[in-house]
């Protein structure tokens, strides 16, 4: 087949980056971009420049990218394979942060938008604020730590696979459709904002759950239940592996949460199978 | 997935084929009784018998050594009623036993008019010279990606690549196998096709869960697909590939999602959509990220961003009532490539309602979008793939005029693969060892005889194609796409040749 991956992947980077390189600065093994930096015409660093000299900065021996005056540049590190390497972003990253992120680390200081870490693979995103809507949207693995709240359609289809288990801790609360059609994978709701007397999740939540578990702190009733979805109070046989989160989260947000776990319920599957018995197989 | 067993005596939907057996001819080897996956047929008593339960698959008849097996279609068991007919008739006797949503499989079987049918091409005659293709050149290569550069003259007089080029793959003729993912159809089947691809140089789809690691010496000639399930899909398999398709829609069930019964989720399945074993492997009916254009436009560069620019990156739309409008917003998201795909296309497994009554057929779709993309000064920047039952060399040369630079086939392929579209595929016992996942059936598909099949019937499509093309008088098949001036409506409704822009059987080019 005819085409010449390379060709395009070089002209594309030169073209975007050529300039760019004024706003990068190196301090040891650690690259700042500052993505605030204005253009000829008074706006941002585009997220195609940002995205551009962040893959180039990728290929060095850097441990760590410091985005600084991150202004809703979309995509930041999508992608991204290394393992062993940090982004560090303040201010606000747009949507699609992380997306695919396969090994790295994400710390945002700041509040992420929408979709952060879209059908991700592995690796670590952690959010110093709130993450808002469908957030962890088919992910297949890794882990979404967020201290605040998030929005609607968190934790979509995840899905776990050989060990890759994707987890999404949140440290206040969520909104509707929490966990949709969710095939595996944890998602823990910390509620630490909020009163226990009222739910930390909205509506239609699970709704064609047929694998995984959502945790949450305070109250959950029926109505709120997506089809296919049942609650109950958390086993003992939940406690040792919901606490591995909270103790996750607590390091990394350094804020204590309760451990009082009758004011825990867990969420899960009625079904692996939900919709068998749907269909006529009969061929007529 | 089988049909429940019924007992004697209750309602049952009568059978639809009845197998005959020559029993002078028979030579009681029980082939036949191996063959069948639909245990239709059994040695009983010394003798070969019928079982019931025949879908007419026509293993048996083929393998049979002593050509002692025929199969007929049993004359309607109704008495007659032209409204309730037959099929009506079926359909609410199973539901009324069973309760469930009727499932099947393939393109749809009723009789809708097809308008391939129904166009006649134009040949060149006095004023235009037609062209040999045996001893000229007639070129088929047809290119999939964004159309974006321009050429661009430099101060010192250099010409070179401008604007913003996106990057294109080239393929030999203008054919792409369709997605046809494994779960679907298995290893050997999916296998075949990929070799045929790559002995073609033409694309072939890898369909929703990922390109299997036996698979990626292929890479080069596959487009993989981002459905909504996200099965299989991580950065690297994405880059990996000559190009990606966000599936929006498929013709067969526009609207709809995926659901793969757990039963065909199999090792090998599991480790290509890297999802449990055993699990129901449910595609969401949309994709929950997308919401409107700007969401898809998000969708689409976060695709270009993850592949870093380096190949295509188009969205597949199923053909739906409002598809000008849908394209040309699709094209504005920023796809490179635009798939549509007409409701009589193929599936693996459907609901027979919307199967057989959502969406366009492709002949109008491809039309509509080339016109809205024109007026819209939008068509040069895509190249527009087309499918839905592309059945012949016709079709495609058909299609190509209505205005696809690149026509998508899967059925074909799978009939000469041995496929006879009995429409069984979803209960995953395949007596071809094409859509199924049980290991005594897969064996009995070689990769490299089916694959051998695929080939000689594309090249023979291609040589067709020139063939007409020479007739025509056109020498290369980028002259042909949207050439909609050489063709004419030859059937009964003008309305529908109007909104084809298709001029009518008589009319002359002024």
């Amino acid at each position: 087949m005819s085409v010449d991956k390379d060709a395009f992947h070089e002209k594309k980077s030169s073209d975007l980056v050529e300039d760019a390189w004024a706003a990068v600065s190196r301090d040891g093994d650690v690259a700042i971009i500052n993505a605030d930096r204005r253009g000829p015409d008074g706006r941002p660093m585009h997220y195609r420049t940002l995205n551009a000299l962040m893959r180039q900065i990728m290929l060095d021996e850097v441990k760590k990218i410091v985005v600084e005056g991150a202004m809703g540049q979309r995509y930041i590190a999508s992608n991204a394979s290394r393992k062993d390497l940090v982004v560090e972003i303040h201010g606000t990253p747009g949507n699609d942060l992380g997306a695919f992120l396969d090994g790295p680390t994400i710390e945002v200081f700041g509040n992420a938008q929408d979709l952060t870490g879209n059908t991700m693979n592995s690796g670590r995103i952690i959010i110093h604020g709130s993450a808002w809507d469908v957030t962890g949207l088919a992910a297949r693995g890794g882990t979404i730590f967020i201290r605040d709240n998030t929005g609607y359609r968190v934790g979509i289809h995840m899905k776990e696979y050989c060990g890759q288990k994707p987890t999404i801790v949140v440290g206040g609360t969520a909104k509707d459709y929490l966990g949709e059609y969710m095939a595996g994978g944890i998602i823990v709701i910390l509620n630490l904002n909020h009163e226990l007397d009222t739910s930390p999740i909205g509506l239609s939540v699970g709704a064609g759950i047929h694998g995984g578990k959502i945790y949450l702190r305070g109250k959950v009733d029926q109505h709120q239940l997506g089809s296919g979805a049942i609650a109950s109070p958390i086993a003992d046989e939940d406690i040792p592996e919901l606490e591995g989160f909270i103790n996750d989260f607590e390091a990394t947000f350094e804020i204590p949460v309760p451990r009082n776990w009758p004011d825990f319920m867990k969420i899960y599957p009625s079904s692996s199978r939900p919709f068998s018995g749907h269909y006529d197989p009969t061929c007529i | 997935m089988t049909a429940p067993k019924k007992k004697r005596g209750e309602l049952e939907v009568p059978e639809r084929f009845k197998l005959t057996i020559d029993h002078d001819l028979c030579k009681r080897c029980k082939r036949c009784v191996t063959e069948c996956s639909y245990r239709a047929i059994a040695f009983l008593e010394g003798k070969i018998k019928p079982l019931g339960g025949c879908v007419a698959c026509g293993r048996c008849v083929n393998m049979c050594p002593a050509h002692a097996i025929e199969v007929h279609q049993i004359p309607s068991q109704f008495p007659p009623h032209a409204n309730f007919n037959e099929r009506v008739r079926r359909a609410i006797m199973s539901q009324a036993s069973t309760g469930g949503v009727l499932l099947t499989s393939c393109g749809t079987d009723i009789a809708y008019p097809v308008m391939f049918d129904e166009m006649l091409l134009d040949a060149a005659q006095v004023t235009n010279p037609s062209i040999d293709p045996l001893r000229e050149t007639v070129e088929t290569v047809a290119y999939l990606g964004g159309r974006k550069g321009r050429l661009e003259i430099s101060d010192e007089g250099r010409i070179y690549l401008g604007g913003d080029p996106a990057p294109m793959v080239a393929m030999d003729m203008p054919i792409m196998i369709g997605h046809i993912s494994l779960g679907s159809v298995s290893y050997n089947a999916q296998k075949a096709l990929l070799m045929a691809a790559k002995e073609l140089n033409i694309l072939a789809g890898s369909g929703e869960g990922g390109l299997h690691p036996d698979f990626h010496p292929f890479a080069d000639n596959v487009i993989s697909e981002i459905a909504s399930g996200r099965f299989g899909v991580t950065g690297e398999s994405l880059k990996r590939t000559a190009g990606v398709e966000i599936k929006i829609g498929q013709g067969a069930k526009p609207g709809h999602g995926g659901h793969l019964p757990g039963e065909k989720v199999s090792a090998l399945i599991s480790q290509t959509r890297m999802i449990p074993l055993g699990t129901d492997a449910l595609s969401p009916y949309p994709h929950h990220d997308i919401y409107s254009i700007e969401d898809l436009q998000q969708l689409i560069s976060v695709v270009k961003e993850s592949v870093e620019y380096k190949i295509p990156v188009g969205v597949k739309i199923a053909a739906v009532h409002n598809i000008g409008a849908i394209a040309s917003g699709v094209v504005r998201a920023g796809a490179d490539f635009i798939t549509i795909d007409g409701f009589r296309g193929g599936t693996g497994s459907t609901p027979r309602i919307i199967r057989d009554h959502v969406g366009l057929p492709i002949e109008v779709a491809i039309s509509v979008v080339d016109q809205r993309l024109t007026q819209e000064g939008l068509r040069n920047r895509v190249t527009v793939c087309a499918g839905g039952s592309i059945r012949s060399s016709a079709d495609m040369v058909k299609a190509i005029a209505l205005g696809a630079d690149v026509i998508m086939t899967c059925t074909a392929a799978l009939i000469a693969m041995g496929c006879r579209v009995c429409q069984q595929c979803h209960r995953g016992i395949c007596s071809w060892g094409i859509t199924t996942q049980r290991e005594e059936l897969v064996a009995r598909l070689d990769p490299d005889v089916a694959a051998a099949r695929v080939v000689r019937l594309f090249r023979s499509w291609n040589e067709e194609l020139k063939e007409i093309m020479g007739a025509m008088g056109i020498d290369s098949v980028e002259s042909l796409v949207g050439n909609r001036d050489r063709l004419r409506y030859f059937g009964p409704n003008s309305k529908i040749a109007e909104i084809m822009g298709v001029k009518h059987v008589g009319e002359g080019w002024g």
